[in-house]
């Protein structure tokens, strides 16, 4: 069993032409792996290349590459500040929703700069979905939460509407606690639920990115195993990044872990590795508790 | 000892002027209520809701300025409403960062608290004057005019309460700007943009120096928008000032009339506002 890493190290200097992927043959060590596809990745999903970015003339992003493989889940971890959640942010040009924030580089999907002005914004968050820190449901009922975005891209008569949320809901590992009351509120669910009912509401528009922004910090052990679970179920038919405050959360769901400082990505490696011998100095100290 | 028997004598001294303080305002107001209940109930009768404003000396009601106020109000409201909610609307969504929003803020401000004869006599200048008569849809233009600025605060300081990670939630699943307004931004803040709204309409139901420049009076029933109507601010006006008794019970009951359907819609937006808006 092999797999093929590709990796971009972290430049200190922005590197406008991309770096071939440097492969190597490297047995995956993940200890709550159940045997995963044995196909090589190929092709990144996302490549960032000298990514920056700009609150209005701080920069908080300072020239990160990185590549995020399709039916792989990248964690971001470092500590707060250090431009993890604004890297995942690039992802979606969900910073557009603010004046003074601006970012430049490139971020390819499937070969197409995103960051390109000339892009549509809808349709690119149809294709990149997201989940954040707190959950958000919609102030409607559990199941126009889902509708809400299956309704924005396609007219579907009710009965195919009905099977697209309730898969949506299955998906989420939801639609056994809601199947009886999808007319109540949304926000009359607990915490837990709110966030798989807003992780069943990201994949029922079928995007083929999730970026889940600390997606289980608001949340209580039990739930947070329950995310970490779905993150591992929706894992063969995504590409998931996750920004997240607790490295054995990295640890236990990630395939590939990038640690960012002040702004940099200072390592990126297979999750295993990255956590048995981490190669910077300031990662070792990061994830040993030293700093952060 | 001394300093600390000083600061309880300070504590009690401070305590007892906020009570009278208290006292005072509530002391007032119920005086008031009280004189309009005393006064206002002699008129209460069947004829007060049934019969027009009578000549001195005979029986009548006030239907003709109730239907008037209602349509007046009502139809300032219906006209107010959306400028109101669609400039709190750019103002809380559009507006920021840009240097309009603090400009249009500011003479908002001004608009809200400028006295209401003023608008009054504007709204004589440019539509009264112009048409050559008084005329209810002058009225409406100016009790419009006194709705907007209330709807613009009110709708501008919900929509701002309303979580940011609500409205990029809908925007990273692709839903355009409008749609992301109407459909979460609005649903999670209706309840205080309706109490924006009622309030508005309390204000509204009880302004006279407007009207008195606009739809003026009628002392007859007319539902016809384009003459003067009557409206019970301006017959409370002009019938509390008469010299005729039965007159002078015609307003105290009209103006009771409009306290407590003041009072009512106060208590109402207060209890639609206490149903929380996006909480559970």
């Amino acid at each position: 069993m092999s797999i093929e890493v590709s990796r971009v190290m972290d430049t200190p200097t922005p590197a406008p032409v991309p770096q071939p992927p440097r492969t190597h043959m490297a047995a995956p060590m993940m200890p709550s792996d159940k045997p995963r596809a044995v196909e090589p990745l190929g092709e990144p999903k996302i490549a960032v290349k000298d990514l920056r970015f700009f609150y209005r003339e701080f920069m908080a992003v300072k020239g990160v590459n990185v590549n995020l493989h399709d039916k792989r889940v990248t964690a971001f971890i470092g500590p707060s500040g250090c431009g993890k959640s604004t890297v995942l942010r690039c992802l979606n040009r969900i910073y557009e929703l603010y004046p003074n924030q601006r970012a430049t580089g490139e971020v390819m999907i499937d070969g197409a700069n995103i960051l390109d002005p000339k892009m549509d914004l809808n349709i690119l968050r149809a294709r990149v979905g997201m989940v954040f820190q707190k959950p958000t449901p919609f102030p409607m009922s559990i199941y126009d939460n889902i509708a809400f975005g299956i309704r924005l891209y396609e007219k579907l008569p009710s009965q195919d509407l009905d099977v697209r949320v309730e898969q949506a809901l299955r998906r989420a590992a939801l639609w056994d606690e809601v199947k009886d009351k999808l007319k109540a509120s949304g926000l009359s669910l607990s915490g837990g639920q709110q966030q798989r009912l807003c992780i069943a509401r990201a994949i029922a528009t079928k995007p083929e990115v999730l970026l889940l922004d600390e997606p289980a910090s608001a949340l209580d052990p039990l739930s947070t195993q329950r995310i970490e679970e779905l993150i591992a179920e929706l894992k063969p038919d995504y590409c998931i990044v996750i920004v997240t405050h607790n490295m054995q959360q990295a640890a236990r769901c990630s395939d590939y872990t990038a640690f960012m400082y002040l702004g940099e990505l200072i390592e990126f490696d297979e999750t295993g590795s990255m956590f048995t011998h981490p190669k910077m100095r300031q990662t070792e100290d990061y994830i040993t508790g030293r700093f952060g | 000892m001394t300093l600390y028997r000083r600061r309880r004598l300070t504590n009690y001294i401070i305590l007892m002027l906020s009570l009278g303080a208290t006292a005072a305002g509530l002391i007032v107001l119920f005086l008031i209520l009280g004189a309009l209940v005393w006064n206002g109930i002699p008129a209460l009768n069947g004829t007060l809701f049934t019969e027009m404003t009578p000549p001195p000396g005979s029986r009548g009601g006030l239907l003709n300025p109730i239907f008037g106020s209602i349509v007046i109000t009502a139809a300032a409201t219906v006209l107010g409403t959306p400028i109101g909610i669609l400039t709190g609307t750019f103002l809380a969504e559009f507006g920021r960062g840009t240097w309009v929003a603090p400009a249009v803020r500011f003479v908002n401000d001004i608009l809200l608290s400028a006295p209401s004869i003023v608008i009054g006599l504007f709204v004589y200048e440019v539509m009264v004057v112009p048409m050559g008569h008084f005329s209810a849809w002058a009225g409406v233009v100016s009790l419009a005019i006194i709705v907007i600025p209330v709807v613009v605060r009110t709708t501008e300081n919900v929509l701002v309460l309303v979580p940011s990670a609500l409205r990029e939630a809908a925007i990273a699943l692709g839903a355009p700007r409008w749609k992301v307004i109407v459909m979460v931004t609005y649903r999670a803040a209706i309840q205080g943009m309706l109490t924006g709204v009622m309030l508005a309409v309390a204000r509204i139901a009880g302004e006279t120096a407007p009207l008195l420049f606009t739809a003026l009076n009628n002392q007859f029933w007319s539902s016809d928008m384009n003459g003067p109507m009557a409206n019970l601010p301006v017959v409370i006006f002009q019938f509390a000032l008469s010299p005729y008794a039965d007159w002078q019970v015609l307003a105290w009951g009209g103006a009771m009339l409009i306290t407590f359907t003041i009072l009512i819609l106060n208590i109402l937006a207060r209890w639609i506002a206490s149903r929380g808006s996006f909480q559970q």
